[in-house]
C-alpha cells in the first residue's frame, strides 16, 4: 500500500507474567481492534489497570470499517481521541441514492445544526487503530502484542488463560474477562457459545483507489447504474485522497477471479467513465452474515463488538455497535470491581446490549433485503419504490440504501426511571444523549463534552435565581456518595449557559426541571422539580441496586 | 380529500425515535407475506391486497387519483 505505512508495536517477552504464574489480574482483555482498544482505555479512564493481549503487532490490514457515526465519534470524544480521529478523517453528512442514472432520494444525518459532531466520518481503520493505541498506551493500558490467548477456562470468580507467544506459553487468570477477539472469535468458538443468524448469498468487491477527483464527500448509493448492470455500488470518501468503492458481484461470482486487479480496473474505469488516472491500493472480497450470540455475558466473560453480534456492512452499524458496547459497558464494571455495584449491573449490559444487537440486525437486515432482492416480487416492490420515489415524497421514505448507524434508545432498560411527569421530545429515559451548543465559563462549549464517566444531574435554573440554597447543599453532597453525582447547573450565570436555547429545547427543559445522566451520556431519569430523595432512588435504580422495587410501567410501546 | 403522498405510515401505540422506521416496518411485513410463493401466487397475492386497500379507501376520486399515478412511467 503506498499511503500508509504499518506500525510494528514492540513485541515484549512475557517474563514478568510469567513470574510466578499463574498471576491473577483484576481485567483482561483480549483483541486490539477498535473495541478491545476502547475497552482498555475506557477501564483506564475508570481507574482500572487492565491488561490488553493481541496475537498480531500491527493494525488491522485494509481499511475495512471506515464508517464511524456521529455517536462513535462523541463516545471518541469521552475517551480523549475524537479530535485525532475527526481532524484526519472525512466528515460528511449527506447520501445520495441513484436509480440507474438518476437521483432518487437523498438524507442528511444531521439535519439540524447545533452538533459538534458531524453525522459520520470516513476513515480507513488502521488510522483509527494507530490513535487508540497511542491513546491506550499514553492512559497506562498494559498492551501485549503477538501474545496469543489459545485457551480460555471460566471459573466461578473469573477465568483462566493460556496465552501463547514467541516465548513460550504461560497461564495467567483475571477477574473479569473482556472478549473482543472479533467476528471469528476464538474464545467464542473455543468455549462452543451459539451465534445465531444467517448467512446472506451475496458476494460484494471492495477497491480502495487512489485519485484525485472532486467528487464531494458525501456518499453516493447507484441501485443498477448503467456502469455495472443490476447490481449496487456505492462510493465512498476516504482520507489520502483513497476512495472506497464497493460493488454487489452476486452469489456466482468467482472471489479468487474478481480479486485479480485485471478484473477489477476495468470495473472502475467503467464507473469513473474518464481517463482518469487511479491506483488500486487495496481490494477484498466479503461476504457478510447478521447474527448474535444469546448471551453477550457468561459470568465473568463479557463479550463486545464483532465477537458478540456481526451484521451486513449496510448501515455502517459494526465497528459502531462495537463502541456503543463498550460504552455501556466499562462504567458498570468498574462499579462491580470497586464493590459499588452488585454483579446484577452487568446483566443490564447483556439485556441492553442484546437489544441493540436486534435493533441492528434488524435495520442492517432490511437493507441487505431492499439492496439484494432475494425473489422476483420482492425485486418489483424494490424497483416500483425506486420508480416513485423521483416524484413521491412518500416512496422516498421507503428506499432503504441503508440505515446508517444510530445509538439505540433504551428504553426497556432496567435501569431506566420511568417518567412521572410530561415531557416533549424523544430526550426519553434510557435515550441517547443529544448533543447542543452550551458556554461554560465564557467559553463556547459542548453538552456532551461537559459530560461522561461519571453521573451527572444537570438542572436547570431560572434567570436571575440559582438553586435553593439548601437544595444546592444537598445535591453537591452527592458528589462525595459511594456512587458520585456530580451537579451541573444550567442557565444564565449557572455552571453551563443555553446560549441558543437548544439545550433547553432538545430537552423539554423549563427552569425546575432536572436531569439525571448516566456515565455513557444516556438518560437514566429526569424530573420537573429536582428532590433529593428521587434522585438517590433513581441512582439507586441506574447502578442495579433497587431493580425490585415497583415502578409503573410505561405503557407506550416503542419502537426504534 | 386527495391521494395522501407525504409518508403517513404509523402503527397506533408505537412510538417512533428514527423517520424510517414505521416505512420499513411496513415493507418488512409486506416483503414477508410473499415469502415462499411461486410468481403467479405473489400476483393474485397483489391484486387481492390491492382490492382490499381499495375497499378501505372507498372514496373512488382517491383511487383514481392513485391509479393514474401507479400507470405513469410503465
Amino acid at each position: 500500500m503506498s499511503t500508509y505505512t504499518y506500525p510494528k508495536f514492540a513485541y515484549r517477552a512475557p517474563s514478568d507474567l510469567m513470574a510466578g504464574a499463574p498471576q491473577r489480574k483484576p481485567l483482561v482483555v483480549i483483541g486490539a481492534g477498535p473495541v478491545g482498544l476502547a475497552a482498555a482505555i475506557d477501564a483506564r479512564l475508570q481507574g482500572l489497570d487492565v491488561l490488553l493481549f493481541d496475537e498480531e503487532d500491527s493494525v488491522s490490514f485494509g481499511s475495512r470499517a471506515v464508517c464511524y457515526a456521529k455517536r462513535s465519534l462523541e463516545i471518541l470524544d469521552r475517551l480523549g481521541v475524537g479530535d485525532v480521529v475527526v481532524d484526519k478523517g472525512v466528515s460528511w453528512n449527506v447520501g445520495r441514492t441513484f436509480m440507474q442514472e438518476e437521483e432518487v432520494y437523498r438524507f442528511d444525518l444531521v439535519p439540524d445544526a447545533g452538533h459538534k459532531r458531524p453525522g459520520m466520518i470516513n476513515l480507513q481503520q488502521y488510522h483509527l487503530e494507530e490513535a487508540l493505541v497511542r491513546r491506550a498506551t499514553e492512559l497506562g493500558a498494559d498492551l501485549r502484542w503477538k501474545h496469543r490467548v489459545v485457551n480460555v477456562q471460566p471459573l466461578d470468580d473469573g477465568a483462566r488463560l493460556t496465552v501463547e507467544t514467541p516465548d513460550g506459553s504461560f497461564d495467567i487468570e483475571a477477574d473479569w474477562l473482556v472478549v473482543a477477539d472479533g467476528a471469528r472469535s476464538n474464545v467464542r468458538r473455543q468455549l462452543g457459545l451459539d451465534i445465531e443468524g444467517h448467512v446472506f448469498k451475496d458476494r460484494f468487491l471492495i477497491a480502495d483507489v487512489i485519485m484525485k477527483a472532486d467528487f464531494p464527500a458525501e456518499r453516493w448509493f447507484w441501485f443498477d447504474p448503467p456502469f455495472h448492470r443490476n447490481q449496487s455500488v456505492l462510493l465512498h470518501k476516504q482520507s489520502d485522497n483513497v476512495w472506497r468503492i464497493d460493488f454487489q458481484l452476486g452469489w456466482d461470482a468467482d472471489p479468487e477471479e474478481e480479486k485479480k486487479p485485471e478484473r477489477i480496473i476495468p470495473r472502475v474505469k467503467a464507473m469513473l467513465g474518464d481517463d482518469r488516472e487511479f491506483t488500486l491500493e487495496w481490494a477484498s472480497i466479503y461476504t457478510f452474515q447478521c447474527r448474535r450470540m444469546k448471551n453477550f455475558r457468561h459470568g465473568r466473560l463479557l463479550f463486545v463488538g464483532d465477537a458478540a453480534h456481526q451484521v451486513s456492512p449496510f448501515g455502517a452499524r459494526g465497528a459502531n455497535s462495537g463502541f456503543q458496547d463498550t460504552d455501556d459497558l466499562l462504567w458498570k464494571l468498574a462499579l462491580v470491581i470497586k464493590g459499588q455495584a452488585p454483579e446484577a449491573l452487568l446483566d443490564s449490559y447483556d439485556a441492553d446490549r442484546t437489544y441493540a444487537a436486534d435493533e441492528n440486525i434488524r435495520n442492517s437486515t432490511r437493507s441487505t433485503d431492499f439492496i439484494t432482492p432475494k425473489s422476483a416480487v420482492s425485486k418489483l416492490f424494490r424497483n416500483a419504490a425506486l420508480q416513485l420515489a423521483r416524484t413521491q415524497p412518500f416512496a422516498r421514505k421507503l428506499v432503504n440504501s441503508g440505515r446508517l448507524s444510530v445509538p439505540a434508545f433504551l428504553v426497556q432498560s432496567a435501569l431506566n426511571t420511568p417518567d412521572g411527569e410530561a415531557f416533549a421530545g424523544n430526550m426519553v429515559p434510557g435515550a441517547p444523549m443529544d448533543d447542543a451548543p452550551v458556554r461554560v465559563a465564557g467559553q463556547d462549549a459542548w453538552l456532551l463534552d461537559q459530560l461522561g464517566n461519571r453521573f451527572a444531574l444537570m438542572v436547570f435554573v431560572a434567570d436571575g435565581q440559582g438553586l435553593d440554597p439548601a437544595l444546592r447543599t444537598s445535591l453537591q453532597a452527592l458528589a462525595q456518595a459511594p456512587v458520585p453525582v456530580r451537579l451541573l447547573t444550567v442557565g444564565p450565570g449557572a455552571d453551563m449557559e443555553d446560549a441558543q436555547g437548544l439545550l433547553a429545547k432538545r430537552y423539554d427543559a423549563r427552569p425546575g426541571t432536572a436531569y439525571l445522566i448516566r456515565p455513557d451520556q444516556h438518560v437514566a431519569a429526569r424530573w420537573r422539580r429536582v428532590d433529593l430523595a428521587a434522585v438517590q432512588a433513581a441512582l439507586a435504580r441506574a447502578t442495579a441496586q433497587s431493580s425490585s422495587q415497583p415502578l409503573p410501567h410505561p405503557t407506550e410501546a416503542v419502537a426504534a | 380529500m386527495p391521494l395522501q403522498l407525504q409518508p403517513n405510515l404509523a402503527e397506533p401505540g408505537q412510538r417512533y425515535f428514527r423517520d424510517f422506521t414505521p416505512g420499513d416496518d411496513f415493507y418488512e411485513a409486506l416483503i414477508e407475506t410473499h415469502r415462499d410463493l411461486s410468481d403467479e401466487q405473489s400476483q393474485l397475492l397483489n391484486a387481492k391486497l390491492i382490492l382490499l386497500l381499495a375497499n378501505h379507501i372507498g372514496d373512488i376520486s382517491v383511487l383514481r387519483e392513485a391509479l393514474a399515478l401507479a400507470r405513469q412511467g410503465v
